[in-house]
């Protein structure tokens, strides 16, 4: 699904990732663990393919096809999706708008009908019926005075609506308080499926008590440090990342 | 000096020979009127950057060009049917213009209830002669304004709305003028008069456009005078061609508890400038002056205001938003004073400007002039380039980035069309707005609604 291959990636003429390989097969959940100022956030929008990202170096392909150079909106029709770690409020949006010009034009992309306002009402309120999530966020501006909780429930709403194949989320967990976190994590195990991968980006681990990875792997100083199953994360929890940081120096 | 005298001549030597087929040529008190105006225009020279008020604004194109009066032919051009920026505009009041000339087979009487009266200029100065004489060039007098005292001398169109006191006017009344199709640089003066009386209530809808190409220059000033309590909802949308030249001036008074709402929405004219004046005269007077402006390719817009708080508690909001792309450039320049004695003043005053381009300009001059204690007065300006980050957010989630600037563009001018209080003006401005961004819409239901 996902292949990174000794990728290099400079941000204002500076290297942040220095050789990070990955792979995720579908269905697979990995989760990308690292302290501030790791990669983590670069990484994930280096997948998403936000501007002033270079790749310098290595490879990276989604279902087989080099990302490099690719539209962001043309990988959100082929699937991506990025739930961002601080979702941007747009005023006088409306977030039932928002979603169906951004469902609409996937769906146009890949050769399908547009919705019209009666089914895609219809979709999006199963599909918030099915998370648990109050509709009537829908009918107010795209993130305009959400609370840090109703930001990212609304991106786990918008990541249903668009069904992607490749989900990546960006510290979904910051910010939220134990509540808010444990409606979070049950949105992102409903939508786990064999068709969609996730790349679960997280600095603490508690997130990790709710959804349970395949994978986990140590992002620091742009490298890739250790990878293992999901107990590396509980020991990650008793040690920190001092481990790491020494490592790297 | 000389340089200011050699610009206004044309305009002044153009006067002689049409003064005499102008309307009220008969009428001796309009006769004078006029000499005064021509006087003072002569006096005042033509604006230049020199003056303070000008100068972020040259006019130095309309000197280029030697546009001539029209004639009642530039008048007749066939039409075979109105545009309009309201929905359903066959039932609704309205009158039309074409280059300065009234044109009768256009118009729509409505359902106007009784007590009120729209009509043209050139009919009210033989019908009610001295009502007119009360009113026309005295509500506004001169302040020194050679744009005004132009068109004091040259009015040739226009038309005088007059609702009774008490008498509600449900429908937006809605006047046309349309400009363009001549086969030489034309100039035309319209001159409005709007007078509610006490606790009277209308809404208005200006609407400014261009037909095909070529330059004309139209110079418009309107009068405007509210009575107690009385409401005007007063709406603008300069959609002229791309060479013409608009240049509007317009003096409000506003009584006591009365309210002045006013939208511009530019988007069109190689050069325009609108200039509002209003004065709270009465406590609890109110003024929302609000515009949007929208200019891309070389455009110019200017848009500068004076709000007088003269009495205690009287308040006043004032919110501009811009887009500008290409090499276009904006001014804004937002006067509130505050007088000794109006005590308890409210102001607010907001100037947004985003640049879509490098080659983009906006200039914003907020003044506050304060001369009593107890006020509350705010203002900002603010100009910068696309959200850059709400962008990706778009794009990331499938929307193509045409669209996905489309709806930021939009996005940022709802703070200042939300001021809009009349329903179906705003949702119509939204479309205006809409119709004006690049084609890769496909805004939906909702968004409209919105």
């Amino acid at each position: 699904m996902l292949e990174i291959k000794d990728l290099h990636v400079n941000v204002d003429g500076k290297e942040i990732l220095k050789g990070i390989s990955l792979s995720v097969k579908p269905g697979e959940m990995h989760a990308i663990m690292g302290p501030n100022g790791s990669g983590k956030s670069t990484l994930s929008y280096v997948i998403a393919g936000r501007d002033g990202y270079e790749i310098t170096g290595g490879r990276i392909s989604y279902q087989g096809e080099d990302l490099t150079g690719m539209e962001p909106e043309i990988r959100a029709a082929k699937g991506i999706f990025l739930a961002f770690q601080y979702p941007v409020e747009i005023p006088g949006v409306p977030n039932t708008t928002f979603l169906k010009e951004a469902l609409n034009a996937i769906r146009r992309f890949r050769g399908e009908d547009e919705l019209d306002a009666l089914q895609f009402v219809k979709l999006v309120r199963e599909k918030a019926k099915d998370l648990g999530i109050n509709e009537d966020m829908l009918k107010r501006a795209v993130n305009v005075g959400f609370s840090g909780g109703e930001k990212k429930r609304s991106e786990i709403l918008q990541m249903a609506v668009l069904n992607p194949k490749l989900a990546v989320l960006d510290e979904t967990d910051s910010g939220l308080d134990i509540d808010a976190l444990k409606i979070v994590a049950e949105g992102v195990n409903k939508l786990r499926s064999p068709e969609c991968s996730t790349l679960l980006i997280t600095h603490y681990q508690r997130l990790l008590d709710y959804i349970v990875p395949d994978q986990v792997h140590v992002l620091a100083h742009g490298r890739i440090q250790r990878s293992g199953g999901k107990e590396l994360a509980v020991e990650l929890e008793e040690n920190g990342y001092a481990e790491f940081s020494e490592a790297a120096a | 000096m000389t340089g200011q005298l050699s610009s206004a001549m044309p305009f002044v030597e153009a006067f002689d020979p049409v003064k005499h087929n102008l309307p009220g040529a008969e009428l001796g008190w309009m006769k004078a009127l006029r000499e005064t105006g021509i006087e003072q225009f002569n006096a005042l020279g033509f604006p230049t950057p020199k003056q303070e008020a000008w100068k972020y604004t040259r006019l130095k194109s309309l000197e280029d060009t030697r546009y001539q009066p029209v004639i009642d032919e530039d008048g007749m051009t066939p039409l075979d049917s109105i545009p309009s920026v309201l929905p359903n505009p066959k039932d609704r009041p309205r009158l039309v213009f074409v280059n300065g000339r009234s044109r009768p087979e256009f118009r729509i009487e409505g359902d106007l209830p009784d007590g009120v009266k729209m009509e043209y200029l050139k009919d009210v100065l033989v019908s009610e002669a001295d009502w007119t004489r009360e009113h026309l060039g005295r509500i506004c007098q001169n302040f020194g304004q050679p744009l005004f005292a132009l068109n004091t001398a040259m009015m040739d169109s226009g038309f005088v709305l007059r609702v009774d006191a008490g008498v509600k006017v449900e429908q937006p009344i809605e006047i046309v003028f349309i400009g363009g199709i001549t086969d030489r640089p034309v100039a035309y003066f319209p001159r409005n008069l709007i007078v509610l009386g006490e606790g009277a209530q209308a809404t208005l809808v200006k609407h400014h456009m261009g037909m095909g190409v070529g330059a004309y220059f139209a110079n418009a000033v309107t009068e405007i005078e509210i009575g107690a309590e009385a409401t005007l909802r007063h709406y603008k949308v300069q959609a002229e061609a791309r060479e013409a030249t608009h240049l509007s001036t317009v003096h409000a008074r506003v009584g006591r508890d009365a309210t002045y709402e006013s939208f511009n929405l530019s988007i069109g004219g190689r050069l325009s400038r609108n200039e509002v004046s209003v004065r709270l005269e009465g406590e609890g007077a109110h003024s929302g002056l609000n515009g949007a402006y929208l200019m891309r390719g070389s455009e110019h817009c200017d848009h500068t205001t004076v709000i007088e708080h003269l009495v205690p508690n009287t308040s006043c909001r004032e919110i501009f938003k811009g887009v500008l792309n290409d090499e276009s450039r904006a001014v804004f320049q937002g006067r509130i004073v505050v007088h000794r004695d109006a005590q308890g003043s409210d102001g607010h005053q907001l100037c947004k400007t985003l640049l879509l381009s490098n080659g983009a300009e906006i200039d914003v001059k907020p003044e506050l002039e304060i001369y009593a204690d107890d006020v509350q007065c705010t203002h900002g300006a603010a100009s910068g380039q696309m959200d850059e980050t709400a962008l990706f957010y778009l794009r990331s989630r499938g929307v193509p980035e045409a669209l996905a600037r489309n709806m930021l563009v939009q996005s940022f001018l709802g703070e200042a069309l939300e001021e809009i209080q009349s329903d179906e003006v705003r949702k119509a401005f939204t479309d205006q707005v809409n119709h004006w961004l690049p084609a890769a819409c496909f805004l939906s239901e909702e968004w409209r609604a919105a």
